[in-house]
């Protein structure tokens, strides 16, 4: 199972992303467990600046806004 | 604040030159729309059982003139500054800013403010991020300042409603008071008021992207995506600020407007100030405020000291920023931005 993390404060983009991160899991069929960091000091610590952001599995994929859904496939299947 | 695409459905796989004409098209329907607000608006006007020279009609003009106008510039610059922040990122600043001489820094970090997206509700993460990468305290704070102070939503809509007199005015005068107040908490040495646990942290950014490649359709994209975002989220502050302005142009006589925020009483500088900080809104909510306040003859200093204080020192930000920086470093900042918003009040009102 691939541990995904979702970095953001709480913004409307950060549970958008969370659900998109769903979603996308939904659509390949594997199992995700989903966290989501919303402690400014624990998403600034990953190296995450603009919110939301992404890991996968420790790896940060993604920062900067809501991500495109195509790449976010892409991410969770590598 | 970037944005990536997202939710677009069909549109988002179009062809390029499908985005390439949507732009232009709807460029030339804003344009051809914006030069029809006057007739629109006087046309809206005489349909209501209202005097058209009365308090009441002045009001209704001002206001059915100024929401498609301000809108339809909203829209526009929105999406033009959409696009040109596309090239820019939060990383990338930091990664120009960290290598430079710190005297360098001051005003290459004021610029840098107003060119980089970023939302206030990453304004911690990106506090942390540049501190801890060795940017200096000051040119961190000159560029949180410039970011809110001298956006280009609130430049392009003083150059719309004011003209682009005052628009100069005020980008250079904000520019230099980012600069400058940077400049100066920087000297202070102000470090050990940070919270504890933020100076303890000396590990630099972990995270290393790859950069992604957009093309110009992506871009175009992204700011239409800013454009549903933000004139998303902002349009309920721009009808209350019009709201305002438009009471202010049709009720207040001229006399009293004079006496209040006129170049005589000393006193309405700070007095804007003090009213200006507590207040919360965005640019496109007060800038239709500052149309009426100057069309009413209010003092160019006054009025450029409540837009500032409105704009870059609000009380949310303070609470964000209060989980890094202790009360004393708050309101040393608010402090040193205060004085530099103060000097610009007063320079312009001894000048004119």
């Amino acid at each position: 199972m691939k541990n995904v993390k979702v970095y953001g404060p709480g913004c409307k983009r950060c549970e958008t992303t969370e659900v998109m991160v769903r979603d996308a899991a939904a659509n390949l069929g594997i199992e995700v467990d989903v966290e989501k960091v919303t402690d400014p000091r624990s998403i600034a610590m990953a190296g995450v600046m603009s919110t939301p952001g992404i890991s996968v599995d420790g790896k940060l994929v993604h920062v900067g806004g809501l991500p495109d859904a195509a790449k976010l496939e892409g991410w969770l299947t590598a | 604040m970037t944005t990536r695409v997202h939710e677009l459905g069909t549109l988002r796989s179009a062809p390029d030159w499908v985005w390439y004409a949507g732009v232009i098209v709807a460029a030339v329907v804003l344009w051809l729309a914006y030069g029809q607000l006057i007739p629109f608006s006087e046309w809206v006007t005489s349909l209501l059982p209202v005097a058209r020279d009365s308090h009441t009609g002045e009001a209704i003009a001002f206001f059915v003139y100024d929401v498609p106008k301000v809108l339809l510039l909203l829209t526009g610059i929105v999406f033009v500054t959409g696009v040109l922040r596309s090239w820019f990122s939060p990383e990338k600043t930091r990664a120009i800013l960290a290598g430079k001489r710190e005297i360098l820094g001051y005003p290459l970090a004021a610029l840098l403010g107003v060119l980089t997206p970023f939302c206030s509700c990453s304004s911690v993460p990106l506090f942390i991020g540049f501190v801890s990468a060795g940017i200096p305290l000051g040119v961190t704070f000159s560029f949180l300042i410039a970011g809110p102070m001298v956006g280009p939503v609130g430049l392009g809509l003083l150059y719309g409603l004011v003209g682009w007199q005052i628009a100069t005015i005020y980008l250079v005068f904000g520019f230099m008071i980012a600069t400058f107040a940077g400049w100066m908490l920087g000297r202070m040495g102000l470090e050990r008021y940070l919270q504890d646990w933020v100076r303890e942290l000396n590990a630099g950014p972990v995270g290393e992207l790859p950069e992604e490649r957009l093309t110009l359709a992506d871009r175009l994209k992204i700011g239409l995506e800013q454009v549903r975002e933000i004139v998303g989220k902002v349009w309920i502050w721009v009808l209350i600020g019009i709201g305002i302005g438009a009471a202010i142009h049709g009720y207040v006589p001229e006399e009293m407007m004079l006496r209040i925020m006129g170049g005589e009483a000393w006193w309405s500088v700070p007095a804007a100030v003090v009213v200006g900080v507590p207040m919360y809104t965005n640019a496109a909510g007060v800038i239709p405020i500052v149309e009426a306040l100057l069309g009413k003859g209010a003092a160019l200093g006054t009025t450029l000291a409540f837009m500032m204080s409105v704009i870059a020192l609000s009380l949310p930000e303070m609470i964000i920023l209060k989980q890094v920086l202790t009360y004393r470093l708050i309101a040393i900042f608010v402090a040193v931005v205060s004085m530099g918003i103060l000097a610009t009040g007063f320079l312009f009102n001894a000048l004119l």
